[in-house]
Order: structure tokens, then C-alpha cells, then sequence
């Protein structure tokens, strides 16, 4: 199944070594892994997607936890959370085919960011679905896709402990009381709405 | 032992805040924490360090390999429970270094490793001796550090002593820049204490759990303790004692559980596994209960999982969550500190009459097999078992032995009782051949008023055997047997029993053994027969220096029982019927 851990880690040289360095040791392929300050100073906060049996989440978060860099981990599982993905997409576009492309990013919510001459890049946030959903429908139009940038995943707890995610960890993390929501389908929510919004 | 001749005490760095090179702070740090002996060999990158190191009470043991350095500290930790430190320099010595420092971890042996490095400016460049010795050992560490400013020493290092030792002991690498022991820093030892140790965040040990544990315990008929090396870090030998005797539970012990439980005691099964005990194997098979205290269900004692203790419940009481079924899936798990948990689920458990179960195994014993080597007849042969025997007798029980690996290893773990905790050193984890030696003269610093025995293999031994001459340096005393039988003989073993008999690069030649620590000054003699043991073993002990026995053995003999790797734990290969060594009534 799908892990999607969520740690903080020391924002220090080497710690993403030493992370990668366990999931290779414990042969698990990375899916995703994205890395960037947080809220708390010194820590930077990474969610790391992977594909493991069920029984192994346990094992990576008891193996995380033992990097002595590691401060806190979070095995998302099936907890109610926001799950999003950032792309960047280059499409070779003349002034002339643009509109087609206009159109499907309307149609996407997604941004155009860069116009040149014979090219336009846009920019996307959304589950990774959708993404996959416009970067489909672009290689299936006429415009060709010429290069495709994707963050990976970042992954939030919903609810108020999101911001003081110690606590929910301290209770243990993967089992919720709240009913699980799979964030599979591309439903629009508030939030969704919200992370599409213009900067 | 040595003495390091202008050895001036310098505590007073340790009380107030002083300005010292990076040198003086590793062994003023070291001091602070109570180093007294480190194993090491210099070299360029760490020449500071060692220029330094005349002003400080720290004793320096020159080896002659720093992978001997590696297992020195490792066995000087073993032997005392406290930290082991090897030193070494940059690029070579540092990867000499690599596997003892993997032979601790596979072992959860807290020990600290400091090497020197380039400077800071050329880090990087692939300078002279520069290798990345903390990328090379990050997966064998426990943690690792690079100190490149003279600063960051003092923590980094008291931060790796407490690594070391804490939740799940395990070797820590401090790899420091020479520029960094070279430039000054305010030394203030006390503000370099680290953060409070954080207890790993996943240890939990219920309530429900504990009283989930006592129903197990209360209700089962045929329960089994399994106790590891947890006992002895954890120092539960009480404990551990206290759950057997009052609910009448049987003991059996992992090869690094050996002496975590005396040998003597009606409850002991002896050794679980691949060369286990017949009995204590078929009773883990029979068991409706296992209490695994401290032990990680390694596959050399579970034999295929699949099959593993299928009537069992399971209660595993461990300090390493990640442990917690890894291997084989438990029905209760106490995550802590062994001795915390047992004195926890202690006051659970009240007298139980066990003596249903304990008869049914002990049937099984007289049935299939305790070996009565001391009756044999003595038919001109010399065996390993023999030696290992004799060597037990004499010493009563009461020395300390550092083994190789190897059959030799086997034997030692089946034939030598051990009584108390920390008189069987040996690699388990990881089986590091050359092992012996040096882990051997760390634990005689560790304890210079014990007996130590090395028990070697005629492989395994020629792997450290530069390292007699560290012995002769510092002059101190060890026994040396080895099992010379000619081969490496587990991996012959192997070979005749799963490759046909293919002995492809077994047989083995040795030098004259008895000649070599000749040359080194060591005393020694060959024993080619069972009845010139006893005087031998008698005239190492007595001999004022080291003394090195060359026991001439069987050359094709075959540790048994044993369980072919991936095989059930009750499909063992059994003594062969004509064996000389065959399965007797016990003598007790
Ligand atoms: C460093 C290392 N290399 C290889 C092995 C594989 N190995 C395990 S036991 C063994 C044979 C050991 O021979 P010897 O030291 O003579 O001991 P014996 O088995 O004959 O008692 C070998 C080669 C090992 N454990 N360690
Ligand atoms: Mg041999």
C-alpha cells in the first residue's frame, strides 16, 4: 500500500541522507519526497510517499524515530488530510495554438505563469489526479509537453492539531477517530478553491 | 599494564572554562566522561590529537590494525558495560575501522569511534587520506558526526557518548577535521552536557498490556522464556530470574543471552536455534507461550519464520520498537526497558506450578540427548568439545571467553556453562572472523584481575593475529586456545553437508602457531590428545604472561544439532549414530 509519512527533521547537512539512507537500507522505493522549512525554527518539515506493505508502517515510522536527527514523525495512513502537488508544465505553444491551451488551463484551474515566442509554462496545484488529468489531456492535444516539473506530494493533517502536529503524534498518529476521507478524487472543496487562488 | 609516562591529571578543564586546542578538548572530553584506556594507531590526520594526548590521564593502547582498535573498544565494552573508544586516522585507518564498528552495531555494543579527517578548507577535494567516512559508516552507525570547528567538539562528543549508551546501546563515529584539532576553543565541559536524552517517542508499555501479559503468563501450560543480550544491557538478570522461578517458566538463552541466566539453574534449556538445543528447539515448537525478553527473533534462532512457534501466543518485551514484529508477529509487546517492564509485570504474576510442561521437556532431553563428553572413553582423538569441556572444568566456569566464529564458536556456546553475565564475549550479529584476539585484550583492560580466554578457530585467528604483539607491548596476560582443525571449518561443514562435500577453499594452513608466539615472546604448546589438555590448560593459566594453546583437533567434525538455514526449527540434522560423541545420559 501507499505510506505517506510526514516528518521534522533537523535542518542540518546530511539529514536527508540519513533518511533516504534508511528507506534504501530497508529496500522501499521512494515515491515522493518534498522538503521545506516549517513552522518551527531549525526543523524542516518533509512528506515522503512510498509503497510498502501494510504491516511496514510501523516499522519506518519505530526507524525513523531512531535517527537521532529526526524529531517528529507522522504516519498519515488514512487520516483525513490535504494532499497536494505543485507542477510546472512547459508546453511548446505559437501565438496561434495558444487559446486551445488557455482553454484547458481555465478549465483545470491552473495558471499560466511564463509566455515566450514558442512556449508557455503553467503552473498547477491540485491532488495528483488532477495534475495527471491536464498533463494527459495536453499530450493528447496538439501542443506538445516539452518539459514537465513536479514537486511531489506535501501532506497536512486536517483539522486544528495540523499546526501542532507534535500532539497528534505524541498520541501515537496513525489510527484517527475521525472518519477517514480519501483525497483521492479531484472534489473540489473550499480549500481546494483556495489553493488555486492568484498569489 | 603500560602507563603513559608524563600522564599529568588536568581535571581542572573539567571544572572551569578554558581555552584549549581541539587536541586537548578530545581527551579532556574523554576524561570527562570517564574514558581511562583508548585503542588506537596514528597517523597524519589525527596527529594533533596525539601530540596532545601526554597531558592527560588517558591510557593508549597501540594496536597493530585499527580494525583491532575497532573490536578492542568492543570488547572492553562488552566485558564493563561502558563505552568503548578506538581512535584512528583519516582514509585508511578510518575504513580499517569499518568492521568492528558493524560488528558493534549488528550487537547494540555502546561504543565511540573518533578519527581524524583533512582540514576543513580541503574537505572534499579528495585530499591526501580524505574518504567519507562518515557517508561509509552511516548505516552501521548509531548516529555519526563531522567536526569541522573546534567549537562543535566538545558537544558532538559528549552528544556520541550519550547515543551510545542510551535506548538501544550501538557505536557512534565522531570523524573531526584536523584544523578543528588544531584551532582553540573555550572548553567548558558542563556546557557542553547534550539535551536530555529523548526516550525513543514509541516505547509504550500499558496497563492493558502488562495485564494482558500476566493473563498469558497465569493461564499458559507450556510457556517458554526466550532471553537475549537485553538482560544484560538492561541488567534484568534478577528480573529475568524472579519471572522464571516464581511461574516455574523454562529459560532458553540466545548465543548472546549466554550467562544472562546461570547455566546451572534447573530452569535453563541452554542455547535456542541453528545449533541450539534439541530439546529447548522442540519445547519453542510445543510452546503455547513465549515471553521473549530482550532477544530480536534473529533468523539464526527462529529458523524458517513460517514455521516458527505456530501453537504460540507471543509476548515480546523489548527496548527497540522497530523490533516489534519484524521478524515474527507478537500478540503482546512491552516496548521498554527490560528490567523496567519486568519489575513492572512482576507484581502480575503470581506462583504457578509448572511442573506438567517442565517434566514433558525434560523427558525430551533424556530421550534424544545430553552429551556426556567427560565419560567418554578416550579413543586417541582429540575433539573440539573436548577442549571446550576441560577448558570449563578447570577454569570452573569463571572465566571470561572471547570466541571467533566459526565451529569453534558453536562448541564454545554448547559446552561452556556460562554462570554469570559478561563471561562470553563473542560477535553474534554480524560473525566477524578475527574477532577473538582483540576483543579479547579489550576486555582484559575492561577486567585486569579476570582470567580471559581466547577460543579461536585456526581461520579466524590468522585474521588478527598481528594483534599478539599489541599483547606483548602492553604486557599484559591471555589465554589463547585455538581449535586448529585445518579448514574453515563451518564453512566445511556447510559444504559437506548442502554442496556434497565440495570442500572448494576450506582446507586451510596455518603457520606453526606455537612457533609464531614464539616469535612475538608468547610461551605456548601443542596438544595433540585428550589427555595432555588438562596440563595444558593448567600451564597457561599459571604461565605469568600469555600463553597460547594450539589444540590439534578433529579435523572433520561437524557442530551438531543443526538446523539448515531456512529449515523449521524442528527439522534438525542430527548427531549421526556412529559418532564418538554420541548422546549419553547426562552425569549431572
Ligand atoms: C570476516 C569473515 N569472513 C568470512 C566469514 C565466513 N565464515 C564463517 S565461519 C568461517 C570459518 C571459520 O574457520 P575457523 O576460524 O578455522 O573456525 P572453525 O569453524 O574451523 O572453528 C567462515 C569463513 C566470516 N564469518 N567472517
Ligand atoms: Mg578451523
Amino acid at each position: 500500500m501507499l505510506h505517506t509519512f510526514v516528518a521534522y527533521v533537523e535542518d542540518l547537512p546530511g539529514v536527508l541522507t540519513r533518511v533516504a539512507s534508511l528507506f534504501r537500507r530497508l529496500n522501499i522505493n521512494i515515491n515522493s519526497l518534498t522538503v521545506g522549512r516549517s513552522e518551527r525554527a531549525g526543523l524542516s518539515r518533509l512528506t515522503l510517499v512510498c509503497e510498502a506493505s501494510a504491516e511496514a508502517g510501523h516499522r519506518i515510522r519505530a526507524s525513523l524515530f531512531k535517527l537521532e536527527n529526526v524529531v517528529d514523525v507522522d504516519d498519515i495512513a488514512q487520516a483525513p488530510s490535504v494532499t497536494r502537488e505543485l507542477a510546472l508544465i512547459k508546453v511548446a505553444a505559437s501565438p496561434r495554438t495558444r487559446s486551445q491551451v488557455f482553454e484547458l488551463v481555465e478549465v483545470f484551474r491552473a495558471r499560466i505563469v511564463d509566455l515566450a515566442p514558442e512556449s508557455l509554462m503553467i503552473e498547477m496545484t491540485g491532488v495528483e489526479s488532477k495534475i495527471e488529468g491536464l498533463i494527459q489531456v495536453l499530450n493528447e492535444g496538439e501542443e506538445r509537453v516539452l518539459e514537465i516539473c513536479r514537486s511531489g506530494k506535501m501532506t497536512m493533517r486536517r483539522g486544528h492539531h495540523t499546526s501542532s502536529v507534535l500532539k497528534a503524534m505524541g498520541a501515537g498518529s496513525s489510527e484517527s477517530p475521525e472518519p477517514a476521507e480519501p483525497d483521492s478524487e479531484p472534489v473540489e472543496t473550499l480549500e481546494d478553491a483556495a489553493a488555486n487562488e492568484p498569489e | 599494564m603500560g602507563t603513559n609516562g608524563q600522564t599529568q591529571a588536568s581535571n581542572a578543564h573539567l571544572t572551569t572554562p578554558t581555552r584549549l586546542t581541539g587536541a586537548e578538548i578530545l581527551w579532556a572530553t574523554l576524561v570527562g566522561e570517564g574514558v581511562t584506556t583508548v585503542f588506537g594507531y596514528p597517523g597524519g590526520a589525527i596527529l594533533p590529537a596525539y601530540d596532545a594526548l601526554r597531558k592527560f590521564p588517558i591510557h593508549h593502547v597501540l594496536v597493530r590494525h585499527e580494525q583491532g582498535a575497532a573490536h578492542m573498544a568492543d570488547g572492553y565494552a562488552r566485558a564493563s558495560g561502558k563505552v568503548g573508544v578506538a581512535i584512528a586516522t583519516s582514509g585508511p585507518g578510518a575504513t580499517n575501522l569499518v568492521t568492528g564498528i558493524a560488528t558493534a552495531m549488528l550487537d547494540s555494543i555502546p561504543m565511540v569511534c573518533v578519527t581524524g579527517n583533512v582540514s576543513s578548507k580541503v574537505l572534499g577535494t579528495d585530499a591526501f587520506q580524505e574518504v567519507d567516512i562518515t557517508g561509509i559508516t552511516l548505516p552501521v552507525t548509531k548516529h555519526n558526526f563531522l567536526v569541522n570547528r573546534t567549537e562543535d567538539l566538545a558537544p558532538a562528543l559528549r552528544h556520541a557518548f550519550q547515543i551510545a549508551v542510551s535506548g538501544r546501546p550501538g557505536p557512534v563515529l565522531v570523524d573531526i577535521t584536523k584544523d578543528a584539532q588544531q584551532g582553540t576553543a573555550i572548553f567548558d565541559f558542563a556546557a557542553a552536557k547534550p539535551r536530555p536524552y529523548r526516550p525513543h517517542p514509541m516505547l509504550c508499555v500499558e496497563e492493558s498490556g502488562l495485564a494482558h501479559a500476566a493473563e498469558l503468563i497465569r493461564n499458559a501450560k507450556r510457556p517458554v522464556i526466550l532471553a537475549g543480550h537485553g538482560i544484560m544491557e538492561s541488567g534484568a538478570m534478577e528480573q529475568v530470574r524472579t519471572l522464571a522461578e516464581r511461574a516455574q517458566i523454562p529459560v532458553g538463552l540466545t548465543l548472546l543471552g549466554l550467562g544472562g541466566f546461570p547455566a546451572s539453574h534447573p530452569l535453563n534449556l541452554g542455547m535456542m536455534g541453528m545449533h541450539g538445543e534439541a530439546w529447548l528447539n522442540h519445547a519453542i515448537q510445543e510452546a503455547d507461550l513465549l515471553i521473549a525478553c530482550g532477544m530480536r527473533f534473529d533468523d539464526r534462532v527462529t529458523g524458517s519464520t513460517s514455521t516458527y512457534a505456530l501453537k504460540a501466543k507471543k509476548i515480546h518485551i523489548e527496548v527497540d520498537p522497530a523490533e516489534i514484529n519484524k521478524n515474527i508477529k507478537v500478540d503482546v509487546a512491552l516496548v521498554g526497558d527490560l528490567r523496567e517492564v519486568l519489575e513492572k509485570l512482576l507484581p502480575l504474576i503470581p506462583g504457578r506450578d509448572g511442573s506438567a510442561w517442565l517434566k514433558t521437556i525434560d523427558s525430551s532431553k533424556g530421550a534424544v540427548a545430553v552429551r556426556d563428553i567427560k565419560n567418554l572413553p578416550d579413543d586417541g582423538h582429540l575433539y573440539a568439545a573436548h577442549v571446550i569441556h576441560d577448558l570449563w572444568r578447570i577454569t570452573g566456569g569463571n572465566a571470561i571467553v572471547v570466541t571467533d566464529v566459526g565451529q569453534h564458536q558453536m562448541w564454545e556456546a554448547q559446552y561452556y556453562h556460562h554462570e554469570k553475565p559478561r563471561t562470553l564475549i563473542t560477535s553474534g550479529g554480524l560473525g566477524t572472523m578475527g574477532f577473538a584476539l582483540p576483543a579479547a585484550i579489550g576486555a582484559k583492560f575492561a577486567c585486569p584481575d579476570r582470567e580471559i580466554w581466547v577460543v579461536a578457530g585456526d581461520g579466524g585467528f590468522q585474521m588478527t593475529a598481528a594483534e599478539l604483539s599489541t599483547i606483548v607491548q602492553e604486557g599484559i596476560k591471555i589465554n589463547i586456545a585455538i581449535i586448529n582443525n585445518g579448514y574453515l571449518g563451518m564453512v566445511r561443514q556447510w559444504q559437506e553437508f548442502f554442496y556434497e562435500g565440495n570442500y572448494q577453499s576450506t582446507p586451510l594452513l596455518s603457520p606453526d602457531f606455537v612457533k609464531l608466539a614464539d616469535a612475538h615472546g608468547i610461551a605456548g604448546r601443542a596438544v595433540r590428545a585428550r589427555a595432555e589438555v588438562a596440563g595444558a590448560v593448567a600451564a597457561a593459566r599459571s604461565a605469568p604472561g600469555t600463553f597460547l594453546l594450539n589444540f590439534l583437533v578433529e579435523k572433520e567434525e561437524s557442530v551438531y544439532p543443526m538446523i539448515p538455514a531456512g529449515s523449521a526449527l524442528h527439522e534438525m540434522i542430527r548427531r549421526p549414530g556412529n559418532d564418538p560423541l554420541l548422546e549419553l545420559p547426562d552425569d549431572k
